[in-house]
């Protein structure tokens, strides 16, 4: 078997999911012999490349942009996970759903809250519009494997990887796999 | 007190009389979930995550409210009732919001322990994303009704062990709430003593004690039957 | 009062009659399209004509409701329906001959003939407000007979006979529910009264309470004799003021007369009923919520066993049946048990009362034999729907299912109803034409059955509340095939797993849209 196409998604997430991919440590030398890494916040590729393997999306989707992002991550991708807990459940990001559409939310902090010099940010093309509802990745496309954590612990996120390079059956069960949190 | 003789997934184990099919289980080591079940309170059978099936019953039974009858065949863990569990735990998740990074009993939670137990990888349902209160007018503790699952814990061992009552249900389905007093401020319940016991009987982080923060929030749930059974044996 | 003072209650109360009656139904569908002062204008013609062979009296429901305000002239016969105050003069004067101006009804249609009344004998006929005109038409000789001449497992033996099952919905077998009871040991006993009607579209035990009251607490007063119990209770919404207000008068009448009380008909027997008023919550129909809440406590209800029969409220034996079921018995007894057996079909003997809605000519009120089937129902006595055909009828309320067209030849009986994916319930009966979209239905039911969830168990709290998203999904055409199938798992799920029959039967009125009409349902789902 040839050396798999990695990607690494970053959606609407604080970017720790990947902060402990990266506490993988030395082992990311040993993944470095089994994957290319074809796409990823870590490295600067700007379009999201075709026939990628294995995608580990983190973040829920929040704005147009992952919108977008991620129908092209599903059209192109072989195995997508939903990476930590923001894209498999909301998470955090999916904090401001309780307070209804974004628009008055954007308001109070932009305007309200910032005195006389508040303004919404209206610059066009630079900030990607906020739908209505942030949603969990399997949500919008569908998801193949689900890695809950937050973040996901750096030995569950290799203990995925050895799965998925050692090919066959994804299992992930028991509190060291799937806990939330 | 006479002896009972059943079936638990092809084991045969012994039971006293009286002695419902959950305790019988637990006591031999037999897991079957729960989350409205707490010892030391009555049980309610309410959350239906220990329903079991028996041979000859039409109907799945709670194992917590179902004595043990004498060569009774049980079963606990078929791919019904383990599908049925994900499905009961997976619709909790979607009801409210139980954001386990952020919240105080991460770790040490029992609905997160069931999710682990049952296997949801992740919920299948659409999240409800409600609008709940938090309520931290007490002095001591605080009510977070994002992460409530209306097991009514708390208002037994208010209702029995302390004897107040403080808590109660109000509202009826996906609007109900548990209430102090008169639905009034919990801050400003007078028969609530700040006892603490519904801090100790919550299976999630809704009923904290203020100042814990994420994760911090670990409790000794066998205090109660504790207190219930060193109330008994004295009296 | 012992049975001679009852039977010269009788007489004089006959003699009272005048040789021409005009009955003019005041039963609350009625009373809402005004007619009580039509009845009052009736009473003011007769006495501007100043004839003295002619009375007017208020009467319960005589059926057809859809047509009211109702008005019958006996004994003639003459039908009057959509009678306005206005009319009131016309129709005295055309006792003389001549037209009234109010439209006449057909008391030949087959509405009226096709049924037998047995539970609704005396609606539509005496006065429910007045226990002289039950007394007058047999009304608590049955409880005498009882009293004095049989013992309590006669009496359970002649309703076992008998087959009479619970009106209420289930079905269960009424002599076996009593003999538990009357097995069962405590230092008290209780029989309760369950009115508490909350299916949409069904109004029987309001319509039996507002126009027949004493029968229903003479069959509770017998049932009270049988079980051994010496207080009964009458749960019954708030919502129905009327039912209320007749049934408080009809127990302080019997109460009165010695006929509820201590030492009843002299006989030792002691009974007192209590009306508990309930809040409207539909889950209190459910027994166990209902004994809750006449204790006093949230309305919810819990894991059966124990039995009602067994430990009730506070802990005794209780014996709850139906507003219909209590009805049947004192005729039961009266005529006996053998007569019963002889009505209606194999495992279901006697009627039903049927409160027939939807799109349909005729709506109201019926009381049919078992067995007959849905077509007679639908299109003989209902006069088929207005415009269109008929596309389903739905049985059973929120816990029943909608039975297509194809299958209108189903017999009424509690077995066949099931098989056919419905269910008996209570006895309402919404009829549905073909402009009627059945994922609508199911989205209405579900609605209804979300917003009634106690929230005690679960699967019903927030399995109710996630169908009820994914078929509004369904309806918005945002929904998968996948999501229809993941609908129906999560149906029965909650149908396998709910505390109690609000939730374990939520899901039918889904699973049987899906099942018969599941074309519309991916009519509306994308890929």
């Amino acid at each position: 078997m040839g050396r798999l196409r990695l990607a690494t998604i970053w959606l609407g997430g604080c970017s720790g999911c990947h902060m402990s991919f990266l506490d993988l440590d030395e082992w990311l030398f040993e993944l470095a012999q089994h994957i290319d890494l074809v796409y990823s916040p870590l490295a600067d590729v700007k379009e999201y490349p075709e026939r990628v393997d294995v995608a580990l999306v983190e973040g829920a989707v929040a704005n147009e942009d992952h919108l977008h992002l991620i129908r092209q991550v599903r059209e192109r991708t072989r195995v997508l996970v939903a990476f930590g807990d923001c894209a498999v459940t909301g998470n955090v990001t999916a904090l401001r759903n309780p307070l209804g559409a974004p628009e008055a939310l954007l308001h109070t902090i932009y305007v309200e809250r910032v005195g006389t010099a508040g303004c919404m940010p209206h610059a066009p093309g630079i900030l990607p519009p906020l739908i209505d509802r942030v949603q969990p990745v399997h949500k919008i496309v569908p998801v193949d494997v689900y890695l809950p954590g937050c973040p996901p612990p750096a030995p569950r996120i290799r203990a995925l990887l050895e799965q998925i390079i050692a090919g066959g059956e994804i299992r992930l069960t028991g509190r060291e796999m799937i806990k939330f949190g | 007190m006479a002896a009972r003789t059943f079936t638990i997934n092809d084991q045969l184990i012994s039971a006293r009389e009286g002695e419902t099919i959950l305790q019988a289980a637990r006591e031999h080591g037999i897991f079957i979930p729960t989350l409205c079940y707490l010892d030391g309170v009555s049980a309610v059978g309410a959350c239906r995550l220990c329903l079991v099936e028996i041979e000859g019953s039409r109907v799945l039974r709670p194992a917590c409210v179902t004595p043990v009858v004498e060569e009774m065949v049980v079963r606990t863990d078929t791919g019904r009732l383990r599908e049925y569990r994900r499905m009961i735990v997976e619709l909790l998740f979607a009801e409210r919001n139980h954001v386990c990074a952020v919240c105080v009993a991460n770790g040490h939670c029992e609905l997160q322990d069931l999710a682990i137990a049952v296997g949801m990888d992740h919920v299948r349902f659409d999240y409800a994303f409600p609008r709940c209160d938090v309520d931290i007018s007490h002095p001591l503790f605080g009510i977070d009704h994002n992460r409530c699952v209306l097991c009514t814990r708390c208002v037994r061992v208010c209702d029995e062990v302390e004897g107040v009552h403080t808590w109660d249900v109000a509202g009826r389905g996906a609007d109900a709430r548990v209430i102090t007093d008169m639905r009034q401020p919990w801050g400003e319940a007078r028969s609530c003593t700040s006892c603490g016991k519904c801090v100790l009987a919550c299976p999630t982080g809704a009923i904290f004690r203020r100042g814990a923060t994420v994760g911090e929030m670990e409790r000794d749930r066998n205090k109660i039957a504790y207190i219930v059974a060193a109330r008994e044996q004295r009296w | 009062m012992d049975l001679s003072e009852l039977l010269a209650i009788a007489e004089h109360e006959n003699a009272l009659r005048r040789p021409i009656c005009i009955r003019c139904c005041t039963a609350l569908g009625c009373q809402s399209a005004g007619s009580l002062s039509l009845k009052q204008r009736l009473e003011e013609a007769v006495a501007e004509v100043d004839r003295t062979d002619i009375e007017v009296i208020g009467v319960g429901c005589m059926g057809l409701c859809g047509h009211g305000p109702l008005v019958r002239i006996d004994p003639a016969g003459i039908l009057y329906e959509h009678v306005h105050a206005a009319d009131a003069p016309s129709i005295v004067a055309a006792l003389d001959g001549g037209e009234a101006t109010a439209p006449r009804g057909d008391p030949q249609h087959p509405f009226f003939t096709l049924q037998k009344r047995i539970v609704l004998e005396n609606s539509g006929v005496i006065d429910p407000e007045r226990i002289e005109s039950y007394i007058a038409a047999g009304g608590y000789q049955a409880l005498y007979h009882v009293l004095h001449d049989m013992t309590p497992a006669e009496v359970i033996d002649v309703v076992t006979r008998s087959g009479l099952r619970g009106r209420g919905g289930a079905g269960y077998p009424t002599g076996l529910k009593w003999a538990t009871v009357a097995k069962s040991h405590g230092d008290r006993k209780y029989v309760v009264c369950n009115a508490d009607e909350g299916d949409p579209g069904a109004f029987m035990d309001r319509s039996i309470i507002e126009s027949d009251p004493h029968k229903v607490l003479e069959g509770m007063a017998i049932a009270a004799y049988a079980v051994g119990a010496d207080q009964g209770y009458v749960y019954v919404r708030a919502e129905y003021p009327l039912a209320i207000q007749r049934l408080q008068r009809a127990i302080a009448q019997a109460r009165r007369f010695g006929l509820l009380g201590a030492q009843i008909f002299d006989a030792g027997f002691t009974f007192r009923v209590d009306i508990r008023v309930g809040a409207g919550a539909f889950v209190c129909g459910e027994e166990t919520a209902l004994m809750a809440s006449i204790e006093g406590r949230r309305g919810q209800p819990r894991p059966r066993p124990p039995y009602p029969a067994e430990s009730g409220l506070w802990g005794r034996p209780t014996l709850v049946n139906n507003v219909e079921t209590f009805a049947n018995i004192p005729p039961i007894i009266r005529n006996g048990a053998e007569w019963f057996a002889s009505i209606g079909a194999e495992n279901s003997k006697g009627t039903k009362v049927f409160a027939l809605t939807g799109k349909i000519r005729h709506t109201g009120l019926i009381e049919v034999p078992m067995g007959v089937t849905l077509r007679q129902i639908v299109e003989d006595m209902g006069g088929g729907v207005p415009e269109g055909k008929v596309k389903a009828v739905q049985t059973g309320g929120p816990s029943g299912g909608c039975i297509p067209a194809a299958l209108l030849d189903t017999p009424v009986d509690y077995e066949s109803l099931q098989r056919v994916g419905s269910i008996m319930g209570s006895g309402g009966m919404v009829v549905m034409d073909d402009a009627t979209n059945m994922v609508d239905v199911a989205h209405f039911y579900m609605e209804f059955c979300k917003d009634e969830s106690c929230g005690k168990c679960i699967p019903c709290r927030t399995g109710t509340a996630q169908m009820l998203h994914m078929l509004d999904l369904i309806r918005s055409g945002q929904a998968t095939a996948a999501d229809l199938a993941r609908l129906e798992q999560l149906c029965i799920m909650v149908k396998e797993t709910s505390l109690c029959g609000l939730g374990q039967s939520a899901p039918n009125p889904v699973l049987s849209t899906m099942k018969y009409f599941r074309e519309e349902y991916e009519a509306l789902v994308r890929g």
